[in-house]
């Protein structure tokens, strides 16, 4: 070991050191996860797909016990969740969601975030939660302006009267 | 190897003792406590509030910033060096093999600890709730739910400013303490095998370590960034690349590649031990026959491997046993027990806990012969160990190598015979302080040899003619110094240094 001074020195240097390596990777280098001018497009949905229900006839529900009779038999299982997204008439998303458990009786989700320049837009969003039907049962169309940094969330909700942005 | 030169760099300036690279596991553990105690404090003023969470945490900065703001610091930074200590913790026990065999334990347990550590710490950074926080949540969930875990998307949780709401920051307090709770509980069992554990390190590397932290604090206090916004998404953030360094790599990458890769190296360590090819060597034996229930061997163990258990023929005796699974064959026990003197007359010395690769009575009938065989004016006995400083280019006519598998396993006893039975000095190549392959082998010896401990060296053996070197496997040349110096010293003092009755054991009266 070196003499007292010289190592007392060595020591405040080392641990000078050791303070200003954990000092400086606290902080920096500075991460960028955008570029300035970019705005983030996030379209987050959780839904239960649709099922096709059938009304019991008479005699179904007089064979079934009494305390079984319900008018409606639906199927457990969910149908698929079709989504489309467009900007300015180009298509960015266009997915199917299934449905999640193992009798496919589960929600539906997804989660996409796309990275978009800032400016406007002409937005449209198309879903379909009923696979076995034509078109499209919710529709959304509308014109938007992305600031740099800011984040448009797609979502939906049948209480809120289906898709909607915020 | 490099990092035992850096070590031996830093051992310059701290010691041994004081070496943080040499006590990393203590250091690693004073840090822990100095995020728990500064945690406490967190925890005592943080509510829990959406908004209240930043503005709670913002006060300590920036009008507490002589109390909450150097113990909101400190937690940040020993949470930083807490990291920095685990790695290199890792490292140096990848980098010298300390994986495998009586070890294995040891490894397979750290690694979960990993894994906590960091989460607790990802974890932690929520709670501020700036735009910091606001960027490890929404990244971290998306990386979570990649996995197939999660009814519904995680990362949904942070889609807008509404979805968050004050029940989160109560569930991620719950977690952030939980967490390190069960890494305590971890960590216990992590050195649950091992003896003599250092709890913490020396004081001058803890007040020395706390020294740094607190300047660093003062001098760039830990402050939050602007609030979380959800509504927007923060394009600079200036991250800690201790704890955050995922996020980039993910951005970089995909979630898919980091997870492959976290599972792969986390197979990877578990697997490392089971890859190894390394023999295991001969475990140490007990002979009940020539053990008194001392238990010394028991004490000195480093790695817990002996216990007492009642004596097969001796009523109210004890007797030691070796669990072979936890014996690190160093034979640090053979040099704790008293039985292993070679003043004992037995034509075959049996101790009482020995080493079948290089038993003591294997020990005494070398050094009988290597002493028969020196020559010269001053004789020297050197005792090494098979991990310290090279003893090959030091023998010759005047100077006999005795090499053990640890210096903790040589008897004081053997020096004291060594001296009357034809050496006119014994120098013994200690390791560095905290140097020992077996952790306490060096210290022991120390111990022993300097009459701090059981077996002491006898008061009659003059010190005069008793070195202690503290070398490691690099210092070879200095080795070589010291002996010359240990051998010009003994000449000078020949005249005045009492020597030790001569003693011959084959003739001894009670042979």
């Amino acid at each position: 070991m070196l003499k007292p001074a010289a190592a007392i020195v060595g020591q405040a240097v080392l641990y000078g050191a050791f303070a200003a390596f954990i000092g400086y990777f606290a902080t920096d280098p500075v991460y960028r996860q955008i570029p300035d001018d970019v705005a983030l497009i996030k379209v987050s949905f959780s839904h239960l797909g649709d099922r096709e229900c059938r009304k019991r006839t008479q005699e179904e529900l007089d064979k079934m016990a009494r305390n079984m009779r319900a008018p409606m038999d639906c199927p457990r299982e969910r149908s698929d969740i079709k989504v489309e997204v467009d900007l300015d008439d180009k298509n960015i998303l266009k997915q199917v969601l299934h449905p999640t458990g193992l009798y496919k009786d589960g929600i539906s989700t997804m989660y996409k975030r796309f990275e978009v320049k800032a400016g406007e837009y002409k937005l449209a969003v198309r879903m379909q939660d009923n696979t076995a039907l034509e078109g499209w049962r919710f529709v959304k169309e509308e014109k938007i302006t992305l600031k740099p940094a800011q984040v448009l969330v797609i979502d939906f909700n049948p209480d809120k009267g289906g898709l909607f942005l915020k | 190897m490099p990092l035992l030169r850096c070590e031996e760099a830093f051992d310059r300036f701290f010691g041994g003792v004081d070496n943080p690279l040499r006590h990393l596991g203590a250091l690693g553990l004073y840090l822990l406590w100095i995020i728990v105690g500064t945690g406490l404090y967190l925890y005592a003023v943080l509510d829990t509030g959406v908004a209240q969470v930043y503005s709670s945490i913002g006060y300590l900065s920036e009008e507490q910033w002589y109390l909450g703001g150097i113990l909101r610091s400190l937690h940040r930074y020993a949470s930083d060096a807490f990291i920095l200590v685990m790695v290199l913790h890792l490292v140096r026990e990848w980098a010298y093999g300390r994986y495998t065999g009586f070890r294995f334990y040891s490894w397979i347990t750290g690694i979960p600890l990993i894994w906590l550590a960091f989460a607790s710490g990802i974890g932690g950074y929520w709670i501020v709730w700036d735009q910091l926080a606001q960027f490890s949540a929404v990244a971290t969930t998306e990386l979570l739910d990649w996995l197939p875990i999660f009814s519904e998307p995680s990362a949904r949780n942070f889609l807008a400013p509404d979805t968050v709401n004050d029940r989160l920051f109560t569930l991620l307090v719950f977690i952030h303490i939980g967490l390190p709770i069960l890494m305590m509980a971890g960590l216990w069992a992590h050195v649950h095998r091992i003896a003599h554990v250092d709890h913490l390190p020396s004081g001058k590397l803890m007040r020395g370590t706390a020294l740094a932290l607190l300047v660093l604090s003062l001098l760039k206090p830990a402050l939050s960034d602007a609030p979380a916004n959800l509504a927007t998404t923060p394009a600079e953030t200036r991250l800690d690349w201790f704890i955050l360094f995922i996020h980039p790599l993910t951005d970089l990458s995909s979630p898919a590649v980091i997870w492959a890769l976290l599972f792969a190296l986390t197979a990877l360590l578990f697997a490392l031990p089971f890859l190894s090819r390394r023999k295991s060597a001969a475990v140490a034996i007990v002979d009940p026959a020539n053990c008194n229930g001392c238990a010394r061997c028991q004490i000195d163990c480093p790695y817990g491997a002996v216990i007492m258990a009642p004596h097969p023929t001796r009523r109210s005796y004890q007797v030691a046993q070796v669990d072979a699974d936890l014996c690190a064959s160093c034979g640090i026990c053979a040099g704790s027990c008293p039985s292993s003197t070679p003043f004992r007359s037995r034509e075959q010395l049996i101790t009482g806990i020995d080493m079948p690769q290089l038993p003591v009575n294997a020990l005494r009938a070398d050094l009988e012969l290597k002493l028969a065989a020196l020559t010269g004016k001053t004789r020297i006995v050197v005792f090494g160990c098979d991990h310290g400083a090279s003893l090959a280019s030091i023998a010759a006519a005047d100077t006999a190598v005795m090499r053990l598998i640890c210096t903790g396993m040589l008897p004081p006893s053997f020096v004291e015979y060594a001296l009357r039975t034809g050496a006119d000095g014994v120098l013994v190549a200690n390791c560095r302080e905290g140097g020992c392959e077996y952790r306490l082998g060096e210290r022991w010896t120390r111990e022993r040899l300097t009459r701090q401990r059981e077996p002491q060296l006898r008061e009659k053996v003059p010190v005069e003619r008793l070195q202690i070197a503290f070398v490691s496997a690099n210092d070879s040349r200095q080795l070589h110094h010291i002996l010359i110096e240990f051998r010009a010293r003994i000449e000078a003092e020949a005249d005045s240094t009492k020597k030790l009755q001569p003693y011959l054991r084959r003739t001894a009266h009670h042979a």
